[in-house]
C-alpha cells in the first residue's frame, strides 16, 4: 500500500468518527495554540525590551552613581566627596578606555516647569553637558542643543522633550498641527529659561504604527467629558520612551549655579546624608555633586578592564572612599535575557505538557480504535497486507489526527493571540513568528508519530487467524 | 509437478503442558485446476490445514511447496505477498469491510499489490461481472443479501488471479438455495480452470467436488482420488448429488 492510500484511509477513518476525532484533536489544538501564543507573547516582550535598550543608548554605557559607603568605610562618611565634575576631568586625563563623558546634575525631587499659563511636573529635569545628546540617543529635531559657550556662561537656556510641549502647549493630535515652542520662555523653578531646542518624539515601532494608523482615520468627535489621560497622555506607551519624552535639559553649570544655588538649602545642608558640608550649612554655596556620571567605553569587550580603570581613577580622586557604584546596561541586557529565557522555559513547559496530554489522548483513541477493528486488520492481512502495511496504516491515521489538530491549533493560536492582546493590552504586541508556527507543527507531527507507535506495533503484530475469528 | 505439495506436515500446539497435534504427518498433492474439498468434523484439523495451505500459518514440521516456492519457512512478509498474489480466501462470514463499498472491497487486494487506480477499478469491475454483481458496485455490504455478499467476497478472492482459492464453509451462513447458487458459482469457476478448495464439515457440500480429502484427528483419513475413482463419473455425479 502506498502512502497516498494510507493518508486517504486515515482521513476516511477520521471522517467516520467525526466527533471522537475532534475531541482527540482538541488536545493537540490546545497544545499547539498555547505553544504559539506563548512564544508570540515572549517574542513581543523581547522585541519591546530590545527597542527600549537601544533607546537608552547602547551597551557600551556605564553609569556611575553615588552609593552608601560599604560597612567597613562608614566611619569615613565625613570625607566622602561624592561624584563631582573633578572626576570627569580625572577620567579624561587618566582613563583611556573611556571615550565619552556625560555628567548629569539632576533637580532634586524632579521639578516643575510652567509656561503658557500651565504648569507641569518634569520627570527628568537635569543639567548636562551637550554630550548627553550623544550618550542618551537623543535627537534634537527643532532648534539646537546648547553648546560649550552656553555651558561656560551658564546661560538660562533649555532643550525640552515633546511630552513637555504636549502638556504646556498641546500635542499635535489635539491641536491638529505641531507646535514648536523654540524661542518661547519657560519657567523652571520660577526662573525664566529660553527654549532653544526640542527633541524628536520618541516612541516604539509599534506605537508609531498605531499613531500613523489613527492619523489616517477621520478624527472622532469627542462627545463625552474629556478625560485626563494622565502623564504622557500616551496610554500604553513604554516607560523608557515616556521618560525620554518627559525631559528638560539645561547646561550643567546653569543647573549648578542658578537652580541649585538658588535652592533653599533646607533640603541641602541639613538633609544631606554625607559630604563636606554636613553639620555646617554653607549658605550660597551650591552642592557640586553630580547625580550621576555616564561614560561610554571604546568597546563592549573592554567592559571589565574599563570598569577597573574607572574604579582606580575614582578611588584616587575620592581618596579611597568608595562612595560610588557602577551600573552597566549589560546587567539590564542580562536581566532581559534571563527573563526571556525563563518565560520561554515556563511557557514551553506548559505548552509541552498540554501537547503531551494531547498525544496521550491520540494514543488512547488509537488503541481503542484498533481493538474495535481487529477483524478488519485480520481481513486485510488475509488478503495480503503485510505487517508493515498495517503498521503504516495505523501510524498514518494517528499522524493525520495530529496534523489536522496542529493546523487547527495554528489557526486557533491566531485567535488566541488576538484574544490575549485584547484581554491584557501590554505595550508589546505579541509577535507570531514563522519559526514558532513551524516548531508547533513539527511538534504535532512528532506527537502523532509517537502516539501512533504503540498502537501501530500492536496492530501489526496481530495474528491474522485469531484476528479473523475475533468478534 | 503439483501446484501444492504437502510433505509430512505437522502442526503442534502447546496448550498448558499438553501437546496438541492439530495436523499429524499430513502429505498430499493438489494439482492445478482441481476442484477439491477438505471435509471433517470441527476440531479435526481441516481449518489448520487450510490456514497452512493459505499461508496464514506455518507448519511445525514438514515442507510445503506452492507453485514451485517453498513456503513452510517463509518470513511473514513473504507469506503476505504470497497470500496477496497467489491465494484467494472466501470465508463463512464473508469478511467484507463494512465501511467500504462493494467496488472498494474488491479493489482491496490490488491496493496491497500496488495496482494503479484506473486498472484497479477495471479489474474489480471485471471480477464483479464474473459473479454477476457489476450493478451493485456502489452499494455497501450491509445493503446486500448474504448470497450477494458472498459473491462480492468471491470476486475479491479472484481479482488478483490467484493460483488457488480457499473457501472456508462458504455456504455455512447462507440458506440452502443461496448456498446452492454459491456452489454453482464455484463449480462454473472450476470449469473455467481455476483451482478451488472447499473446506466444509458437510458431506453433502463436499460431494460437489470430484476429489475429497477427509481429515480426522489431524490425519488424512480418506482420499478420494479422481484418478482412482474415475474423474468422469464424479464430475457427472456431483451435480446430481447436490440437487
Amino acid at each position: 500500500m502506498d502512502l497516498l492510500n494510507a493518508i486517504v484511509l486515515g482521513f476516511k477513518e477520521i471522517w467516520a468518527h467525526k466527533f471522537r476525532s475532534l475531541l482527540t484533536m482538541l488536545g493537540i489544538i490546545l497544545g499547539v495554540s498555547s505553544l504559539v501564543a506563548m512564544s508570540a507573547l515572549v517574542k513581543g516582550m523581547e522585541v519591546g525590551m530590545k527597542e527600549a535598550l537601544i533607546a537608552i543608548g547602547g551597551l557600551e554605557k556605564i553609569r556611575i552613581e553615588p552609593q552608601e559607603l560599604p560597612v567597613e568605610q562608614r566611619h569615613l562618611a565625613e570625607q566622602a566627596v561624592g561624584i563631582t565634575i573633578n572626576d570627569v576631568y580625572a577620567l579624561q586625563a587618566s582613563a583611556p578606555l573611556v571615550i565619552d563623558y556625560s555628567p548629569e546634575m539632576r533637580m532634586p525631587g524632579g521639578g516643575r516647569v510652567s509656561a503658557n499659563g500651565k504648569s507641569e511636573r518634569v520627570w527628568n529635569l537635569a543639567g548636562v553637558w551637550p554630550a548627553a545628546v550623544r550618550m542618551n540617543e537623543h535627537v534634537v529635531a527643532h532648534g539646537r542643543m546648547f553648546n560649550e559657550i552656553d555651558e561656560e556662561h551658564a546661560r538660562s537656556v533649555c532643550v525640552i522633550g515633546t511630552a513637555i510641549r504636549d502638556e504646556l502647549w498641546g500635542s499635535p493630535e489635539e491641536k491638529g498641527e505641531e507646535i514648536i515652542p523654540v524661542g518661547e520662555t519657560i519657567y523652571i523653578n520660577q526662573i525664566p529659561f529660553t527654549i532653544i531646542g526640542m527633541f524628536q518624539h520618541y516612541e516604539s515601532e509599534q506605537e508609531r504604527k498605531k499613531r500613523e494608523l489613527e492619523a489616517l482615520q477621520p478624527k472622532q468627535q469627542q462627545t463625552g467629558p474629556v478625560r485626563d489621560r494622565g502623564w504622557g497622555g500616551g496610554g500604553g506607551q513604554s516607560f523608557v520612551f515616556r521618560f525620554k519624552n518627559n525631559t528638560v535639559y539645561m547646561p550643567l553649570n546653569t543647573m549648578w549655579m542658578k537652580i541649585r544655588a538658588g535652592f533653599v538649602p533646607g533640603g541641602q545642608g541639613g538633609g544631606q546624608r554625607r559630604g563636606p558640608g554636613r553639620g555646617e550649612p554653607e549658605i550660597g554655596l551650591a552642592d557640586p555633586r553630580l547625580s550621576s556620571l555616564e561614560v561610554k567605553i571604546t568597546d563592549l569587550d573592554q567592559l571589565t578592564p574599563a570598569i577597573q580603570q574607572i574604579h582606580n581613577v575614582l578611588m584616587t580622586t575620592h581618596k579611597g572612599v568608595e562612595d560610588f557604584t557602577f551600573r552597566t546596561q549589560e546587567d539590564w541586557a542580562e536581566n532581559i535575557q534571563r527573563f526571556i529565557r525563563n518565560a520561554r522555559i515556563s511557557g514551553g513547559l506548559i505548552a509541552g505538557i498540554s501537547l503531551l496530554v494531547g498525544g496521550i489522548g491520540i494514543m488512547n483513541i488509537m488503541l481503542a480504535s484498533i481493538s474495535e477493528r481487529v477483524r478488519e486488520i485480520g481481513i486485510r492481512k488475509s488478503i495480503g497486507a503485510t505487517d508493515s502495511d498495517v503498521f503504516v496504516q495505523i501510524l498514518i491515521e494517528s499522524v493525520v489526527i495530529a496534523v489536522l489538530g496542529g493546523i487547527a491549533g495554528m489557526i486557533t493560536s491566531y485567535a488566541l493571540v488576538q484574544f490575549i492582546s485584547k484581554l491584557a493590552p501590554t505595550e508589546n504586541t505579541p509577535i507570531v513568528t514563522a519559526t514558532a508556527l513551524l516548531l508547533a507543527f513539527a511538534f504535532s507531527v512528532g506527537i502523532g508519530i509517537l502516539a501512533g507507535l504503540i498502537p501501530a506495533v500492536k496492530a501489526s503484530r496481530l495474528n491474522p487467524i485469531q484476528a479473523l475469528r475475533y468478534d | 509437478m503439483a501446484l501444492v505439495e504437502l510433505r509430512n506436515v505437522s502442526k503442534i500446539y502447546h496448550l498448558g503442558g499438553e501437546e496438541i497435534r492439530a495436523l499429524d504427518d499430513v502429505s498430499c498433492d493438489i494439482h492445478e485446476g482441481e476442484f477439491i474439498s477438505i471435509i471433517g468434523p470441527s476440531g479435526s484439523g481441516k481449518s489448520t490445514l487450510m490456514h497452512i495451505l493459505g499461508c496464514l500459518d506455518s507448519p511445525t514440521h514438514g515442507t510445503i511447496k506452492l507453485d514451485g516456492t517453498m513456503i513452510h519457512d517463509a518470513s511473514a512478509r513473504e507469506l503476505a505477498t504470497i497470500r496477496n498474489r497467489k491465494i484467494g480466501f472466501v470465508f463463512q462470514f464473508f469478511n467484507l469491510l463494512p465501511k467500504l463499498n462493494v467496488l472498494q472491497n474488491v479493489e482491496l487486494p490490488m491496493i496491497y499489490s500496488g495496482v494503479g487506480g484506473k486498472e484497479r477499478r477495471e479489474r474489480a469491475m471485471d471480477a464483479l461481472k464474473l459473479v454477476g454483481l457489476e450493478n451493485r458496485s456502489k452499494h455497501r455490504p450491509s445493503q446486500l443479501s448474504g448470497g450477494q455478499q458472498q459473491r462480492v467476497a468471491i470476486a475479491r478472492a479472484l481479482v488478483n488471479s490467484p493460483k488457488i482459492v480457499f473457501a472456508d464453509e462458504p455456504t455455512g451462513n447462507l440458506d440452502s438455495n443461496t448456498g446452492e447458487a454459491i456452489l454453482n458459482l464455484f463449480r462454473s469457476l472450476s470449469s473455467q480452470g481455476r483451482t478451488i478448495m472447499l473446506v466444509t464439515h458437510d458431506p453433502e457440500i463436499a460431494a460437489v467436488t470430484p476429489r475429497r480429502i477427509e481429515i480426522r484427528d489431524g490425519k488424512i483419513a480418506l482420499k478420494v482420488d479422481p484418478k482412482l475413482a474415475g474423474l468422469d463419473r464424479l464430475h457427472s455425479a456431483a451435480p446430481a448429488a447436490a440437487s
